[in-house]
């Protein structure tokens, strides 16, 4: 994207300032503060801080299945999904620490009721997981992440349609939290961990924080010209 | 035991937009005000401040600026008898927490009611007949009327910096603004927003139909302004991080941008944040309130002792005070009889997304309240009768909050996930549109508000519990708007297009987000019988108590419903501070 049309003082004020921005973490002791200057990690050198190794290659064997590499854009895995996946189980979300936890619990309630478990997202993703690679090894005598493309795909919507039940978690629950919490991630701000070098905000043309189009309403029907920039002052 | 605070002439439950305004105006009669705010204070500058308000995942995904279930919430169910569930999580509705109340983190559509809405059941009776209303409809009149309320809403907008284009100016129809709406004293004090491309086609494309588009009354500011109280607004930059966030800008009309730099430099108000209100407490002989009892920061228990309480909470926690202070009789929708919950209504609304695969939509350019509006099939312009419903919707193209992880709009049957989903994506984003309908919801004799009896908060209080279901005249109402809907979004002649309109097996969903506009359950009217206020929004049973928001509203309005609340607002002040403080007692006589 052209460097002229860029805001000198803008980018000046974005970088000066803010070097160090701290994100929302609650009562895990993990920082998620992150500098602009500090690149993200390599996914393959990234030591989960609450999966154990064969959920996170659970994970990891997931999330490529759910936004592949293959094609145009980045999928989850260059995007770092699993990273972002594996703070939010030690944040709020993860814990359910804004939601309404208190029983009695009524799980078979019609689903216009919402969320009405008393299992926390992560554990929901510990017990989703477990299950899942019991139901692989059973049917398909291999762990998840040993599975080919195909067979995977065909799991992961095997869950997503209920089509699989276990007894100690919903699977289908299970489904839409791993899908909810990976497009996030593909998504949303680096400083969560995912969206690496903001690549899935460029394959779409999402400007990421920039928030100042004033010049930019009033010229309909052409395409947004910069590229994106992220809460650290990184740009894309 | 319980600590007692120092008397105070009054004290104000909640710091939102309502109870903002009556610090203002009470402060200025010289009375000692205390706000209490349940949550954080909150104020641009550190709260909403570039760039951390940029930031999707932690605002409108995770929802850091509303109510936590976990400190409150109610529970919800479909028909009386049923048992009720808790609200676990934030979906269909996101009450707000902290000063500033959801005024902060509003998309700024502002709108006054119809005149007719005002005074709907009477209106319905001499036009259309009393048969034409539905067994178990339990509609009814505000009791006050639109030409009395006028001046109240034109010093709202003036308060709040709203960009419209007005269309009746004392009775003389205008070019450009809405020509069936109310009168107007005043034009409106900023001139329209900006249009973006998808306001621009609906507009010229509702013309060349005969409608009446107009731009859609907007708390963004158009221009920098000053209002009445020197307060200052800077132009909106289109940031497209407005409904769940608060404005790093200075532009979206909120509590914090239009009133509380004003009311804190008063020295004869005060505010204490992180102080929930129990209950309101009351005389012996239940008639007067005489003070309230609250927690503080600390988790101590305080005893606030005042001549005058105004409630001035979100309009479901302004009702569960009343319920758990035992102030009015409850409402039984058995008998029919008692007032406290009774017509709790919500809003009826449907869309159509239009995909254009040619077109740049660039949806991440946008305020919260930027465009464009049809009103000819509004609550005043239905022929009830020969429609077979009550109730009317405006219609609308808005282009706001284009952040990828909620605004991903894709054609029927686009995969969920996988490679297909990736390309879909990239196929599709920022080449969408929308065009709304959002529309009243009447009330009806099943559909209230009581308290829990399963279900507790931390403080061991019952939670409220919230009876409510989609109704025939309400779905035959989406039901023609979604006729109109599919007409103009044809005429624009999309690749593609979906709708999503309730229909009879429609049933009370609570996990998508449909609107924040809870209303009922306090409702004003003409008798104490059939309300919980009276027509200056007092407590018909307890005087010193005032009930603001849009609890008093008997039946929910075609449109949002701030500007009616901020019109009440002014309304009950002017009535407080004219009539009750002289002479303390009912302003009306029962």
């Amino acid at each position: 994207m052209s460097g002229k049309l860029e805001n000198a003082s803008r980018r000046g004020f974005i970088k000066g300032s803010l070097m160090m921005i701290p994100a929302v973490s609650v009562g895990s002791g993990v920082s998620l503060t992150v500098s602009a200057d500090v690149p993200p990690p390599n996914l393959s050198d990234y030591q989960p801080i609450f999966f154990d190794a064969d959920e996170w290659r659970f994970i990891i064997a997931a999330c490529d299945r759910l936004i592949p590499s293959d094609g145009a854009g980045p999928g989850a895995l260059e995007g770092n999904v699993p990273i972002f996946i594996d703070r939010q189980m030690e944040d709020k979300f993860g814990h359910a620490t804004d939601w309404y936890m208190k029983g009695p619990f009524h799980e078979d309630a019609s689903p216009l009721f919402g969320y009405q478990s008393p299992l926390a997202p992560r554990d929901v993703y510990r017990k989703g997981i477990a299950a899942t690679r019991r139901y692989c090894q059973q049917t398909h005598g291999k762990d998840f992440s040993e599975l080919d493309e195909k067979t995977r795909d065909r799991v992961l919507t095997q869950l997503e349609s209920g089509e699989i039940a276990f007894d100690d978690v919903s699977a289908s629950q299970f489904f839409d939290f791993l899908l909810q919490n990976t497009k996030e991630g593909y998504f949303a701000d680096p400083i969560h961990g995912g969206n690496k070098h903001m690549t899935a905000w460029k394959f779409i043309g999402f400007p990421g924080a920039r928030a100042s189009y004033r010049e930019w309403v009033d010229q309909h029907d052409k395409a947004y010209p910069l590229g994106p920039v992220s809460l650290t002052g990184e740009r894309g | 035991m319980a600590k007692t605070n120092p008397h105070i002439d009054v004290v104000l439950i909640g710091l939102g937009w309502t109870n903002s305004i009556m610090g203002m105006e009470l402060t200025e009669e010289g009375l000692d005000v205390l706000a209490l705010e349940r949550g954080p204070d909150r104020d641009t500058v550190p709260d909403f401040a570039y760039p951390k308000m940029a930031d999707e995942l932690t605002y409108g995904v995770r929802y850091q600026l509303m109510q936590r279930p976990a400190k409150s919430t109610l529970t919800v169910r479909h028909n009386v008898g049923d048992t009720a569930l808790p609200y676990r999580s934030l979906g269909s509705f996101l009450p707000g927490n902290g000063v500033g109340g959801a005024g902060a983190h509003w998309n700024g559509h502002t709108w006054r009611p119809q005149p007719q809405e005002l005074r709907l059941k009477s209106y319905v009776e001499e036009n259309f007949g009393s048969d034409i209303i539905p067994e178990g409809m339990t509609i009814q009149d505000f009791g006050v009327s639109y030409d009395e309320l006028e001046p109240y809403f034109d010093f709202f907008e003036k308060v709040a910096g709203i960009a419209g284009k007005a269309g009746n100016l004392n009775g003389e129809l205008q070019a450009g603004g809405n020509p069936f709406e109310g009168w107007r004293s005043d034009e409106y004090p900023l001139p329209p927003m900006a249009r973006t491309l998808n306001d621009t086609m609906f507009h010229d494309m509702a013309a060349e139909q005969g409608l009446h588009p107009f731009p859609l009354p907007a708390a963004n500011a158009s221009q920098a302004y000053t209002n009445p109280y020197g307060m200052q607004l800077a132009p909106c930059n289109y940031c497209g991080f407005c409904e769940r966030y608060g404005c790093l800008n200075y532009s979206k009309a909120s509590p914090q941008t239009c009133v509380l730099g004003a009311l804190k430099r008063r020295e004869n108000f005060t505010y204490r944040t992180n102080c929930e209100v129990m209950k309101v407490n009351l005389a012996s002989d239940g008639k007067t309130a005489t003070g309230v009892t609250y927690i503080d920061e600390h988790g101590e228990e305080v005893i606030q002792p005042a001549d005058l309480v105004i409630m001035g909470a979100y309009a479901l926690h302004n009702v569960h005070l009343l319920l758990l202070s035992g102030i009015g009789q409850p409402y039984d929708p058995v008998s029919g009889k008692g007032v406290v919950g009774k017509n709790y209504a919500y809003q009826m609304s449907g869309g159509a997304v239009l995909h254009f695969r040619d077109k740049e939509f660039n949806p991440f350019i946008g305020a919260g309240a930027n465009g464009e509006v049809v009103n000819d099939f509004g609550v005043e312009q239905i022929d009830f009768g020969r429609e077979g419903f009550i109730g009317g919707s405006y219609l609308n193209a808005a282009m706001t909050n284009g952040q990828p992880i909620r605004n991903m709009p894709l054609p029927a049957g686009s995969p969920n996930w996988g490679a297909d989903w990736k390309q879909a994506v990239q196929e599709n984003y920022g080449h969408a549109m929308t065009i709304g309908s959002h529309g009243s919801n009447m009330a009806y004799r099943d559909c209230y508000l009581d308290l829990d009896p399963n279900y507790t908060d931390d403080h061991g209080r019952p939670l409220m519990r919230m009876t409510f279901d989609w109704k025939d005249n309400d779905v035959r109402m989406t039901q023609f708007m979604k006729q109109k809907i599919e007409t103009l979004s044809q005429a624009l002649r999309p690749d593609d297009y979906r709708l999503s309109f309730k229909d009879f097996d429609s049933h009370y969903d609570v996990r998508p987000y449909q609107t924040t506009h809870n209303v009922g359950g306090a409702i004003m009217g003409t008798d104490p019988s059939s309300s919980v206020l009276n027509r200056y929004l007092q407590s018909w049973d307890v005087h010193n108590v005032f009930v603001m928001g849009a609890s008093a509203f008997p039946q929910n309005l075609q449109y949002n419903p701030t500007g009616l609340v901020g019109g009440l607002t002014y309304w009950a002040a002017k009535a407080i501070r004219e009539q009750y403080l002289p002479n303390p007692g009912p302003l009306v006589q029962a």
